[in-house]
Formats: structure tokens, C-alpha cells, sequence
């Protein structure tokens, strides 16, 4: 009997997660649809939206009208520009909690979490003003900072995690062996974490390619990531919906992309260390 | 020789055209519409012209305010030109944000521009931004359905009760047509650019002279309950999720027998590419009730120069450009004459070629003209603004009455529930900004 429910059970689970799965792709899958469709036809019912004639227009004239690579080659530095800025702050700073912990460590840990739950926008004159002041507004050195900066407690909460699954005589080990702090760190703790800081990377690199609300208030046009470029096809009055559906399409697809071929490693980097 | 030439001409231009000597680089702000995606095709000419050159940052009506704000409230000096709404120009002005713009020259004819216009971008008597293009508000209506219910266009000017009975007649939703189509979406932008016209009709307003918030008055119970009635009535399923763009949709598909909104969706209504209902089509004025008063809105799409911009004498030359007849008769020409800028300039309406190619040309003039910004009400009132109240305490205020309001339409909540609750918040809105003691 339990073997007859068993695959039941399963093929039950699997159609489950497979609706699931569906339900939270549709939105995309519908945008990838409505991108290839004429503003006309974009707006009508479902059934004759999928019905009607299929177009590259909204490609053309999005690429018409905006410069789509200088969108995206400034998302492509400050995402990863602010990921490799926050590696070289947060990997010294994880190494200090995990393996010399003080009385404050888990104070300074929470500390930094709570940094998240500020709404950005309570910050944003404080901040335009340094900028200002620095000379980074519109800048992509300026949205390296401050998106480094916003990442750099999860950067920190994550390397912090895998580096604690790391056996602290390994390190011991190679200090009596002769080497330096750096070396430690370099030679023996970061190839042991590689996949954690793997993962990490990705992450970041996906929340700092999709982060709107500084990308959009601390640049105007030089700096302008692909944040813009979507909303520079949103509006309240005229219809667009082919046009912001191509937008979109030609924003998330390299990240879309990425994600697909990584998700293995994003997958082991974030339950590593989940079943001890 | 040559050189000396050269100079010459290159001097004789400098003079003539007014403009700054050195080639500036200009950061404009603008939304994304139909008419400002021209002006963006367009100009290249201008920088071509002048040798400066433009960048250009487009973001959605929201945003850009935001945006703006910010940038402008701080002095960040990131925009030399920004695209603003009627609301925010004498706002703005006022506080200082904006360069006067009563310099453009003689040849810029600031007589041409319609007066209301003017006066809507104003404060204090000075220009702060010069209209790209103006709305108003009208009855979008079907020929077709009219003719089959046996109803024939309004001459004159009708009540919102013999509006309500047209359009009883017309709703037929089994064979997918519904009586009208009206903004619902929560929103001072949004909802309450309908609803606050409709209020004026009724009678109502939103302050009395001492600032002193009206919405629990029994006008204002009247028109919502009106709004909501009717709505539900006859409205389209789900109507508080839709605002101008589902509306404008749902009309361009011929699901509405009626629509109240912007004279500017009228180039899109009639464009046949992108409407099946373009040659069905056909236009009255907003209906009044108890009064005929502020019941057309004005609204301008204007450019302006913030203070904090370092390159002032550039951006009022693309000003003078982007706003001036020769650019409203280049987009007629290049672009075809319906889509010429609407709503600003006498001389647009005077040119024979966008009368012919533009219908609509004629009761857009008319009721951009009958709108009075300064006289909105039955009652007197301490405001400037028909369907928005120009201080800036209005932004929230009006958002928060809009999700009232959306809710009451959703069912959430009771007419009644909605006004309390609206009342009370623009009572302690207006209590901490200091107008009531």
C-alpha cells in the first residue's frame, strides 16, 4: 500500500511545484510575450493577445530611441564593480567574526542587519548631499559606493556563515606552518570558501543589477544603468506596454541568463552549511 | 579671409538667434508621452543648429516629480531642463526653484499663447515654464451607439443626471459594451483629475475660504455617491484598478460607449492605426450639475529651467525652440498635422492644415479657453486649480483622498466611511502645514 501511494505522493508534489513554479515565471513569460506584439494588440484580452501576429517592432524602436549597451555596460560595472568593492571589505571583516569573535561580534552582526531595515528613501537627502558635495552624482563610481555599501551586510552575514563552517584548526595549521595573516586569508581560507563566495558574488551581483531606487535617484543620464532604461518606457498617459515589455525583456535577459547557468552553484552556496 | 568670414557669420548668428556663445551640454528631464518622444525625435536639428548638444532622461510622470524635487530641492544642478505639470509650475516658481522665463524675445510671441495657459504656468505674474502641449477635459462619446439608441449629440452643455440616463441606455455589457469608462485607479494624477471637476459640478470644493477642508459636505456626498453609483452601475468590471491608459485601451477597443478624459487621448482616439473606433467617434463637453463652473480640468505639460542649473542662457534657447510656433509647424510637417503639439498656441488653432486633419481641434479650443484655474467653484475659494489645488500640501492630500475613494468604489468601504476618513486626514494635513490654527 505504501509503495502504490508513494509515487502518487510524488507525481502530487511535482504537479504542485510545477504549478508553483509556473504561477512565478507567468509574469515574465508575459512580458517575454507582450515584447514581441504591437502596442495595439499588447492592450487586448489574453486569449487575443496570444492570437494576434507576432513582431520584432518594439525591439527596433526601443533600440531606436535609447542606447541600450551604454545602459547596459554601466549596469554591468556597477553591479559587478560594487560585488568585487564589497568582497574586498567583507572577507577581512567575516575572517575577524568567524574565527577571533569578541563580546560584540553577534552586537556588531545585528547591528549591520538592522541597516536593512531602513527604507532607503529616509536617507536619500542625507546621501544626494554627499554626493553632491563629492562631485558623484551621475557618476558610476558613486553607485559602485553606495550599492557596495547597501550589499555589504549581506555580503558580510553570508561569507561570515560559510566561514564558520570552516574548521578553525585549518587555519591554526597553516599559521604554524609559517604563514601570514594575508596568506591565510589568500592561499587558505578563500580557495576553502570558494563556493560560498561564489554564490555570494552571484547574489549580489543579481540584487545590485536589479536595485532601482538609488540607480534611479543618484543618476541622471551619463551613469544610467538599465534600472533607466526600463523606466524611461513607463508612463501614466500613452500606451507603451509593447515597448516597456522589449525594455524589459532586453534588461533582465543577460542577468536571466546568468542566473540560469549558475543556479547550481547559487543553489549549493545558499544551503551550504544548512544540514550539519 | 576666410577665417574673417567665417567669424562674421558664425557672430551673426550668435546675435540673431540670441543664444550663448559656448556649445553647452544639456541634461533634460522629460516623461515619456507621445508628444515629448517627438520632441526628442526632433532635436537633433536643434543641436545641430546651435552646436549644443542634449542628454536625455526619461522617466515615468512619478518618478520624475520625485526626481526632480530632490535634485531641485538640494541644488544638485543634475537638470538644466525639466518637464513639469501645471501643479507644479507656480509652486515651484514661488519658491524660487525656477529661472523666470518673460525673456525669450520678441520673436517668441507670448501673446500667441492662450491665456489660461499662461496664467496656469504662472506665479505672481511671472512665467516660470512655457507650455509644451495643454488639455482639458471632454466627453468622448460612440456615433454608432448613439445612433442605435436613438440619442443625438448634446448641443448644449448637459447635467451629469442626463448623462447618467445616456448612459444607462447605452450600457449593453452581454454584447461587451459598457455604458462609460471613467478613471477609478487611486491617485491625485489619477482618480481625483475626474472626480475633482465632478465635485466642482456638484458644487463642492476643497477648502472654504479659510482652509478649512469641505469633503464631509453634503456636495461632495453627492457626487461620490454619483460617481460610485454610476460606476458600478454601469461601469466596466473592476473599474477602481483602471486609470487614463486602461481606460483610454478599453475605449480604443470599442468596450466603452462613453469616456470623460483628457482632449489630448483625442489624437490617439482618432488615429486609426491605433483605434477601432477612430471614424465612430465623436465629442461633447464634461457634463456640469449644479453649476457649469470648473467642470473641464486644466492640465500643461511645460519645460522649465531649475535655479540650480549653471547653463541657464542654452536652455532657454532649446525652450524657445521646443515651445515656439516654427516647432509646432516642423511636427505638422514631419510628423503629420494631428499630431501637432495641442492646446497652447492661438496660431495652431488659426492654421487651416490641423483644423482639417485634427477634428477635435475646434472643442479642445473651446474648452481650454472655458477653463478658469482661478474661478474653479460655485463657491469662493483661497486655491488656484480646477481638478487640483495648487499648494503643495495637495499632493498628499489628493493621493490619500483617491485610495478613499478607489476603496468606496471597490465595495471596501461606504461613501460615507470614505469622505469621514478623508476629512479627517486633510484636517491634520492642513493643521501641520500652519493654514488652520
Amino acid at each position: 500500500m505504501a509503495r502504490a501511494t508513494a509515487p502518487a505522493r510524488k507525481a502530487l508534489t511535482t504537479a504542485i511545484a510545477g504549478t508553483l513554479a509556473f504561477v512565478m515565471f507567468f509574469p515574465i513569460l508575459w512580458i517575454v510575450v507582450l515584447s514581441f506584439k504591437s502596442e495595439v494588440d499588447a492592450i487586448r484580452a489574453p486569449l487575443q493577445v496570444l492570437s494576434s501576429g507576432w513582431t520584432l517592432d518594439s525591439y527596433g524602436a526601443v533600440q531606436e530611441r535609447s542606447d541600450y549597451f551604454k545602459h547596459f555596460w554601466n549596469s554591468v560595472i556597477i553591479s559587478l564593480g560594487s560585488t568585487f568593492l564589497g568582497l574586498l571589505v567583507a572577507i577581512p571583516a567575516a575572517w575577524a567574526m568567524a574565527f577571533v569573535p569578541g563580546k560584540q561580534t553577534r552586537n556588531v552582526l545585528m547591528w549591520m542587519l538592522s541597516t536593512k531595515m531602513l527604507p532607503p528613501v529616509g536617507v536619500l537627502v542625507p546621501i544626494y548631499l554627499l554626493f553632491i558635495n563629492f562631485g558623484l552624482l551621475d557618476t558610476r563610481i558613486g553607485l559602485v559606493v553606495v550599492l557596495m555599501l547597501i550589499n555589504l551586510p549581506i555580503i558580510i552575514w553570508m561569507l561570515y556563515t560559510y566561514f564558520r563552517e570552516i574548521p578553525g584548526e585549518i587555519l591554526e595549521a597553516a599559521r604554524m606552518d609559517g604563514a601570514s595573516l594575508r596568506e591565510e586569508v589568500l592561499y587558505v581560507l578563500t580557495p576553502m570558501a570558494l563556493p560560498g563566495i561564489a554564490s555570494t558574488i552571484l547574489l549580489n551581483v543579481i540584487l545590485a543589477w536589479n536595485e532601482a531606487f538609488w540607480t534611479l535617484n543618484l543618476t541622471a543620464s551619463r551613469a544610467a544603468p538599465l534600472t533607466a532604461f526600463i523606466a524611461s518606457y513607463s508612463s501614466p498617459e500613452g500606451l507603451f506596454y509593447a515597448k516597456l515589455s522589449a525594455a524589459s525583456v532586453m534588461a533582465i535577459a543577460p542577468i536571466l541568463i546568468m542566473g540560469w547557468f549558475s543556479q547550481k552553484q547559487l543553489v549549493r552556496g545558499l544551503t551550504f552549511g544548512a544540514v550539519k | 579671409m576666410r577665417l574673417r568670414n567665417a567669424t562674421v557669420a558664425a557672430t551673426a548668428i550668435a546675435l540673431v538667434t540670441g543664444g550663448s556663445a559656448v556649445a553647452e551640454d544639456l541634461t533634460i528631464a522629460t516623461v515619456n508621452n507621445s508628444d515629448m518622444i517627438i520632441m526628442q525625435k526632433l532635436s537633433p536639428q536643434w543641436e545641430e543648429a546651435t552646436g549644443h548638444t542634449l542628454n536625455w532622461v526619461v522617466l515615468e510622470e512619478n518618478v520624475l516629480r520625485q526626481r526632480v524635487t530632490t535634485d531641485i530641492a538640494t541644488k544638485g544642478g543634475s537638470f538644466d531642463i525639466v518637464t513639469i505639470g501645471a501643479y507644479e509650475a507656480p509652486i515651484w516658481g514661488k519658491q524660487g526653484w525656477l529661472n523666470a522665463l518673460d525673456d525669450l524675445g520678441d520673436a517668441y510671441d507670448y501673446a500667441d499663447i492662450f491665456e489660461p495657459v499662461r496664467n496656469g504656468l504662472s506665479a505672481d505674474g511671472t512665467l516660470y515654464a512655457v507650455p509644451f502641449y495643454a488639455e482639458s477635459s471632454f466627453t468622448f462619446y460612440r456615433t454608432d451607439l448613439f445612433e442605435k439608441a436613438g440619442l443625438e449629440k448634446p448641443a448644449e452643455q448637459i447635467t451629469y443626471d442626463q448623462f447618467a440616463e445616456m448612459v444607462a441606455q447605452l450600457h449593453d455589457p452581454e454584447n461587451g459594451v459598457y455604458g462609460t469608462c471613467q478613471r477609478g485607479k487611486a491617485g491625485w494624477g489619477e482618480n481625483m483629475a475626474f472626480v475633482g471637476p465632478m465635485v466642482n459640478a456638484f458644487g463642492g470644493r476643497w477648502f472654504d475660504m479659510e482652509w478649512n477642508p469641505t469633503i464631509d459636505s453634503p456636495e461632495w456626498k453627492a457626487a461620490i455617491t454619483y460617481y460610485v453609483d454610476l460606476m458600478n452601475n454601469y461601469g466596466p468590471p473592476g473599474a477602481s484598478s483602471n486609470g487614463h491608459n486602461e481606460n483610454r485601451a478599453l475605449f480604443a477597443d470599442g468596450k466603452c460607449a462613453t469616456w470623460v478624459d483628457a482632449t489630448s487621448a483625442a489624437g490617439y482616439i482618432f488615429n486609426p492605426n491605433e483605434s477601432s473606433v477612430a471614424d465612430k467617434t465623436d465629442f461633447f463637453q464634461a457634463p456640469k450639475q449644479v453649476t457649469d463652473k470648473g467642470t473641464g480640468w486644466f492640465w500643461a505639460w511645460a519645460l522649465a529651467v531649475p535655479s540650480s542649473s549653471t547653463k541657464v542662457d542654452a536652455a532657454k534657447e532649446f525652450l524657445a525652440w521646443a515651445t515656439s510656433k516654427d516647432y509646432v509647424t516642423l511636427v505638422g510637417e514631419s510628423e503629420g498635422w494631428v499630431a501637432a503639439p495641442p492646446g497652447t498656441r492661438k496660431s495652431t488653432y488659426e492654421n487651416a492644415a490641423y483644423v482639417e486633419a485634427a477634428p477635435f481641434a475646434k472643442t479642445v479650443e473651446t474648452s481650454i479657453l472655458a477653463a478658469n484655474p482661478a474661478d474653479p467653484t460655485k463657491d469662493p475659494v483661497p486655491y488656484t486649480g480646477i481638478q487640483f489645488v495648487a499648494i503643495p500640501e495637495f499632493q498628499g492630500i489628493g493621493n490619500y483622498v483617491g485610495q478613499q475613494i478607489a476603496a468606496a468604489l471597490a465595495g471596501q468601504q461606504s461613501v460615507d466611511q470614505a469622505l469621514a476618513n478623508s476629512q479627517t486626514f486633510a484636517v491634520r494635513e492642513m493643521t501641520k502645514a500652519g493654514y488652520i490654527k
